[in-house]
């Protein structure tokens, strides 16, 4: 059901359905799009914490989190064949550390000190490998694996599916903790010390190569997350799962000014406000990406540096 | 330094050369089979393509991930031209061909200065990222499209052209895309890109207006891949969205990589290369095995960038490298020294280390001579 067909049809059916009525059905479809847009933007979101998080400290952007994303979901799918839920997303969340930190010491860290450039096409290429591997080993039809089911609640007449609210409650805990952890402890207080400065911060005694790679095990254990709620999201998995989600939460991430963690959610939520709007209007739908993207190409026209992001001068 | 710039050096000629006289082959013993010429215009198609992108990627020093979605506008624009003029000139007119490339390509650069006005506004990151959204706009528009327009789902069909001499008009195409984009890279304004690229801050200081050649590397990067695109719907009948994704502009990316960054002729032999192998292997590998290609790509575009470019090999780089080999096996001296347009894009020395300096100044075969000595020139 979209907006434009049910105005219609309220208008058609003018006689019968009472003015209340209508008032109800749009209110119904309004909270279902607030939902889904919350929903679908904690997801963006959750994977634009992991880029915003890699990007302010390690200055690159990782192009392959979207495809730990990718991993993580079939880790899942593998061990959900033998265990539990519980365990599989456990071991989803280890292997996606794992991971991230693997790629982090072979592909980014010899890189460490050369050019951006050098650094970015590196990671495109760590991005095809893990798509490639993953069809080599798994082959190319998706694969189906139910985690598990939520079921639906009734909120004022509308049916919600839970894992929404989950995803939605999940999002907010992991951005707060994110926040407390990177203000309040030793770690997270030397993070914010490398960003902004590698050099000082080394002569203060930090030990920068640690700090990159427990952000980049957080950023990939976030990443794992996001998988989970993909899973429960649309239940199939395969080797482009992570591709598209990867490269929209980082539209999301530079919307919202990367770098910032409260940025991310921003943006993430923007862009799942948007995805769902444009996807109840039948003359746009077919055009959601294009319109997301276009929101990216505008705001970075007004703003290059996103909603919350700190503009850096570079000195010379 | 001046009279280094002006001496000619052969290299900038080689691919005139190669490919002129590849041409004189064609127009005699041409091959008929059509696996063989649609090889060859695949071929041309990849040497326009990575040619233009090593102008951004290699000489801008800046990553475009949209070189696909301009090849796709100017497929589509191109075709629809085609299709269009064909009724009036004729499907096999040579003018058929020009202005549907022309339009093509036209069309292709205008894109390239809208998304470019914003676009270099911003760097590295923000561009690519910007880049690879405009590509996706692009073909989500064209597969959107009503049928009577651009085909939408079912893709453009476009006439069939003389297939037996597309392939020649391809390389011709290819060596005025060279010959444009050579002239412009030794001008005074392709050596302001460079400039740019080596470092933007010093650039602008001495009076470069950054955005404006940042602005026409772009556009004349977009045009040529639209003429790219306009050349692969001639010579596949059809455009299909599908076909420039954003796989396609990686796949354009590692040739330019391979290449060697700023190397236009390097760029020139692994477009051939990889486009010859592509045809071959996929031949070989079907099925499930194509995946391996895919899988090879990404290795060799991870270690090619680490080799190049990470900071700890940076010593068994200058110690190992083609061109050392190259002068030792014929022993020539080593020309390392000299101003190259193939400049090591990322090795902007901020310092000079002093055991350099000692050791090029102290060496008695150094001392006396007049050639310009090693780091003189940095």
């Amino acid at each position: 059901m979209n907006i434009s067909n049910l105005l219609d049809c309220s208008v058609m059916s003018g006689g019968g359905a009472s003015f209340g009525d209508k008032l109800a059905d749009i209110g119904r479809e309004l909270i279902t799009i607030i939902i889904n847009g919350l929903s679908v933007g904690g997801i963006y979101a959750m994977i634009a914490l992991g880029y915003t998080m890699v990007y302010g400290i390690a200055k690159m952007l990782n192009f392959a989190h979207g495809d730990i994303i990718m991993v993580g979901a079939y880790a899942i799918y593998v061990v959900m064949l033998i265990s539990n839920p519980i365990v599989a997303i456990l071991c989803s969340i280890v292997v996606c550390i794992l991971m991230g930190v693997l790629i982090e010491k072979v592909a980014y860290k010899p890189l460490r000190g050369a050019s951006p450039l050098a650094v970015l096409i590196t990671a495109i290429g760590v991005s095809y490998l893990l798509q490639s591997l993953a069809q080599i080993i798994f082959g190319s039809d998706p694969k189906f694996v139910v985690v598990y089911d939520f079921g639906a609640i009734n909120i004022l007449g509308v049916r919600i599916q839970v894992f929404t609210l989950v995803t939605l409650a999940v999002t907010v805990v992991v951005m707060v903790a994110l926040t407390l952890f990177v203000k309040m402890t030793r770690i997270g207080r030397a993070m914010i010390a490398v960003s902004e400065d590698k050099g000082a911060a080394q002569l203060m005694g930090i030990n920068v190569n640690n700090i990159i790679t427990v952000t980049f095990a957080i950023g990939s254990s976030l990443a794992a997350v996001a998988g989970l709620f993909y899973l429960l999201k649309a239940p199939t998995v395969s080797n482009t799962l992570g591709a598209m989600p990867g490269i929209k939460a980082f539209t999301a991430a530079v919307i919202g000014g990367i770098g910032s963690i409260p940025g991310a959610m921003l943006g993430g939520l923007l862009l799942g406000f948007v995805e769902c709007i444009a996807a109840k209007i039948t003359v746009i739908a077919p055009y959601t990406d294009a319109i997301e993207f276009s929101i990216l190409i505008i705001i970075l026209l007004v703003r290059p540096t996103g909603f919350l992001g700190k503009k850096r001068r570079e000195k010379v | 330094m001046i009279e280094q710039i002006k001496k000619i050096r052969w290299s900038h000629y080689i691919a005139y050369i190669v490919i002129g006289l590849l041409l004189l082959f064609f127009a005699f013993f041409g091959p008929t089979d059509r696996s063989t010429q649609f090889m060859l215009e695949k071929i041309a198609i990849s040497i326009i393509l990575a040619v233009s992108l090593s102008l951004v990627v290699g000489f801008l020093g800046e990553l475009s991930l949209g070189h696909a979605g301009f090849m796709c506008v100017g497929a589509y624009l191109g075709g629809k031209a085609s299709v269009i003029l064909q009724s009036s000139l004729g499907k096999d007119s040579v003018w058929n061909l020009i202005l549907s490339l022309l339009v093509g390509g036209l069309v292709a650069a205008i894109c390239g200065v809208i998304i470019g006005i914003p676009a270099l506004r911003l760097r590295g990151d923000y561009l690519a990222i910007v880049t690879l959204a405009f590509g996706e706009i692009v073909r989500s528009v064209f597969l959107n499209s009503s049928d009577s327009s651009f085909g939408g789902t079912l893709g453009l069909s476009t006439p069939r052209y003389d297939r037996n001499s597309l392939y020649i008009y391809a390389f011709v195409i290819v060596l005025i895309t060279l010959f444009i984009v050579q002239n412009f890279i030794r001008s005074k304004h392709g050596r302001a890109v460079t400039a740019i690229r080596d470092n933007e801050i010093a650039a602008r200081s001495t009076g470069i207006n950054i955005t404006k050649y940042k602005l026409v590397a772009f556009t004349i990067s977009a045009f040529f891949a639209g003429i790219a695109g306009v050349l692969h719907s001639f010579s596949n009948y059809t455009v299909q969205s599908a076909t420039f994704g954003y796989n396609y502009s990686i796949e354009i990316l590692v040739m330019v990589v391979l290449g060697g960054m700023g190397n236009i002729n390097g760029a020139i032999i692994s477009a051939t290369l990889i486009t010859y192998l592509d045809t071959k292997l996929s031949t070989i590998l079907t099925g499930d095995r194509a995946i391996l290609q895919n899988l090879i790509y990404a290795l060799v575009l991870i270690l090619i960038v680490i080799y190049n470019n990470a900071p700890a090999l940076k010593s068994f780089r200058e110690r190992y490298n083609f061109k050392v080999l190259f002068n030792k096996m014929f022993s020539k001296k080593d020309p390392s020294h000299r101003a190259d347009d193939a400049a090591k894009w990322d090795v902007v020395p901020t310092k000079i280390e002093m055991n350099e300096i000692l050791s090029v100044d102290m060496k008695p075969q150094n001392l006396g001579s007049d050639k310009p000595q090693k780091g003189g020139d940095k």
